[in-house]
């Protein structure tokens, strides 16, 4: 599904970002990328959704070089890949319907059909009863959620999440992951950010870490252990 | 389109298998849905709106009204066709036959609309009549007058009418022809000039309004960076982004425009009254022109034109510039 062959990226200046990177993430599988702040993981991501282009290597998607797309193409790409941002980078002036709708707008949707989705998703996350509402009078995990809602409103076969319990507690962090876990379970490809360590321990997933651009585990990571 | 999985069909049109026919109309419902989107946008800041429908109604009032003043000028100047009447003055002592025979020939060409004959006698009567010398000029042992013909030119025009003359003038019988046609040909010059004029300041103007419109719209994709940013990253195109700034392009073409045709209404309808009083006293039947349903939907495919191209120079070079950076 996903593949990072060898990526290295610079930035101007000399500050190499991801050094080397390799790793390879299957079909229905879910796995988490940690990594201390400025270890590489929000530029990993970007790579993914082609806000940033290697300096060196390829990610491919479904055995697709990115390389190769041109820009008019890379909508049609952040298309195919949902992403759940660390400030929820949500529509504040629009509702909560309006927000999750967005991509659904984009691609074309409209009428009965993509209200029957919008509510789809809503009703995954549990915000079914707030489609009416703005996204400021909404709670931090809540506005999390209705991104995350966004993101795989149309179902996206690959899902990103950067940091998506950056800013709460544990037992919303927990009802957040377990959301995840859900797509997953449906066959969606997951990968999440997160310096959470505890939380990534719990869920027993595979787990790539990064340190200063170079990636120095790929498994099951044990907590208290300190692998970094 | 799924440029990655080939399989995935993520386009809620080809998900469904919609019929071209429908899928036609769906493109224009959507559209219409756009345009009152970004309609209701303008709706949501008043203040703003109102000021850029504003600049642009006024921008586009002095062209216009330029535009109508030249048209009434030119309305008073085509009235004087009767000024391109030619005289043709007859050599003293030719006779009536030879001047009767002329008259046919005359009034047989192809280029004169019509030709009176004023005899000797005719003239020496309204002379008296007009100039008061009716005592004086009995006096007289012949009538000094010669024989006239009026000729009026089919082609009132300055030139054509000059040629009329000088092959008029070639006749055996004619001593000269005269053809008072200067003040006619200052006045076309002078139309024109003021039709170049017109040209200028409305170029100018139109120029004006491109730069007011495309800079509203830059400030309103200023004011939405953030969303743009976000669209982008869930996957807009930029033409999907432009489109509500383009619409708003076009609305502010429209007010703009209606609120021009507006402003030289009312003022028609002020300067009517004085006008009015002012032709009275020439004895003239002048009667103001307004716009024609041609000129006002003219006026309103210029001002929508110059609304969409303003909003499309702005927005072509700025949404592209707009790039998430960062997830």
């Amino acid at each position: 599904m996903l593949e990072f062959d060898q990526v290295s990226k610079s930035y101007p200046g000399g500050f190499v970002a991801l050094d080397r990177v390799s790793f390879k993430l299957e079909k229905g599988e879910m796995a988490f990328l940690t990594g201390h702040s400025g270890a590489g993981k929000s530029t990993l991501l970007k790579l993914i959704s082609l806000i940033e282009r290697p300096s060196v290597g390829r990610v491919l998607i479904n055995d697709v070089d990115l390389s190769r797309i041109r820009r008019p193409h890379i909508p049609y790409v952040r298309r195919d890949v949902g992403i759940i941002f660390q400030n929820h980078r949500l529509l504040m002036n629009h509702t909560v319907f309006d927000n999750v709708a967005l991509p659904l707008v984009i691609e074309g949707f409209s009428g009965k059909d993509m209200v029957k989705r919008v509510h789809a998703a809503l009703d995954k996350v549990g915000l079914l009863d707030k489609v009416r509402c703005l996204p400021q009078t909404l709670s931090g995990g809540e506005q999390q959620r209705v991104g995350i809602a966004r993101a795989v409103v149309n179902k996206p076969p690959l899902l990103l999440a950067d940091e998506p319990t950056g800013n709460l507690d544990p037992d919303l962090s927990k009802d957040i992951m377990r959301v995840f876990e859900a797509f997953n379970q449906v066959g969606v490809s997951v990968l999440v950010a997160t310096h959470d360590l505890g939380l990534v321990a719990r869920m027993k997933y595979r787990t790539l870490t990064l340190k200063q651009g170079k990636m120095i585990n790929d498994g099951l990571l044990q907590y208290q252990e300190d692998p970094l | 389109m799924s440029i990655l999985f080939s399989g995935r069909a993520s386009s809620g049109a080809s998900a469904h298998k919609i019929s071209l026919g429908r899928r036609f109309i769906m493109f224009w419902v959507n559209h219409v849905r756009q345009a009152l989107f970004s309609l209701g946008e303008l709706w949501r800041t008043p203040s703003a709106s109102i000021l850029t429908i504003g600049v642009l109604g006024v921008s586009l009032t002095l062209p216009a009204t330029l535009h109508l003043l030249v048209k009434n000028v030119q309305q008073v100047s085509d009235s004087f066709t009767q000024a391109a009447e030619i005289s043709l003055f007859i050599k003293d002592g030719t006779d009536d036959r030879q001047i009767n025979s002329l008259l046919r020939i005359l009034q047989a060409d192809n280029d004169i609309a019509r030709v009176t004959h004023i005899s000797k006698q005719q003239a020496l009567d309204e002379f008296a009549d007009v100039s008061g010398f009716g005592a004086a000029l009995t006096y007289l042992t012949d009538n000094p007058l010669p024989d006239v013909l009026l000729v009026l030119p089919k082609n009132t025009s300055a030139g054509s009418a000059r040629q009329l003359l000088e092959r008029l003038s070639k006749e055996r019988i004619v001593e000269f022809g005269k053809l008072d046609i200067d003040w006619l040909t200052r006045l076309d010059a002078i139309v024109g000039l003021l039709r170049q004029a017109v040209l200028v300041i409305a170029v100018l103007l139109l120029g004006a309004v491109l730069l007011i419109i495309g800079n509203t719209i830059r400030l309103s994709i200023m004011s939405k960076k953030d969303e743009i940013e976000i669209m982008k990253l869930v996957g807009a195109t930029d033409a999907f982004i432009q489109r509500p700034f383009l619409y708003s392009g076009v609305w502010f073409g429209v007010f703009g425009g209606l609120l021009a045709f507006l402003i030289v209404e009312a003022m028609l309808w002020w300067l009517q009254g004085a006008i009015g009083s002012v032709t009275s006293l020439y004895d003239s039947d002048f009667r103001l022109m307004a716009f024609s349903i041609t000129e006002f939907f003219s006026l309103m495919l210029l001002a929508v034109l110059l609304g969409l191209t303003g909003s499309y120079l702005s927005v072509r070079r700025h949404i592209s510039a707009i790039e998430p950076t960062g997830p």
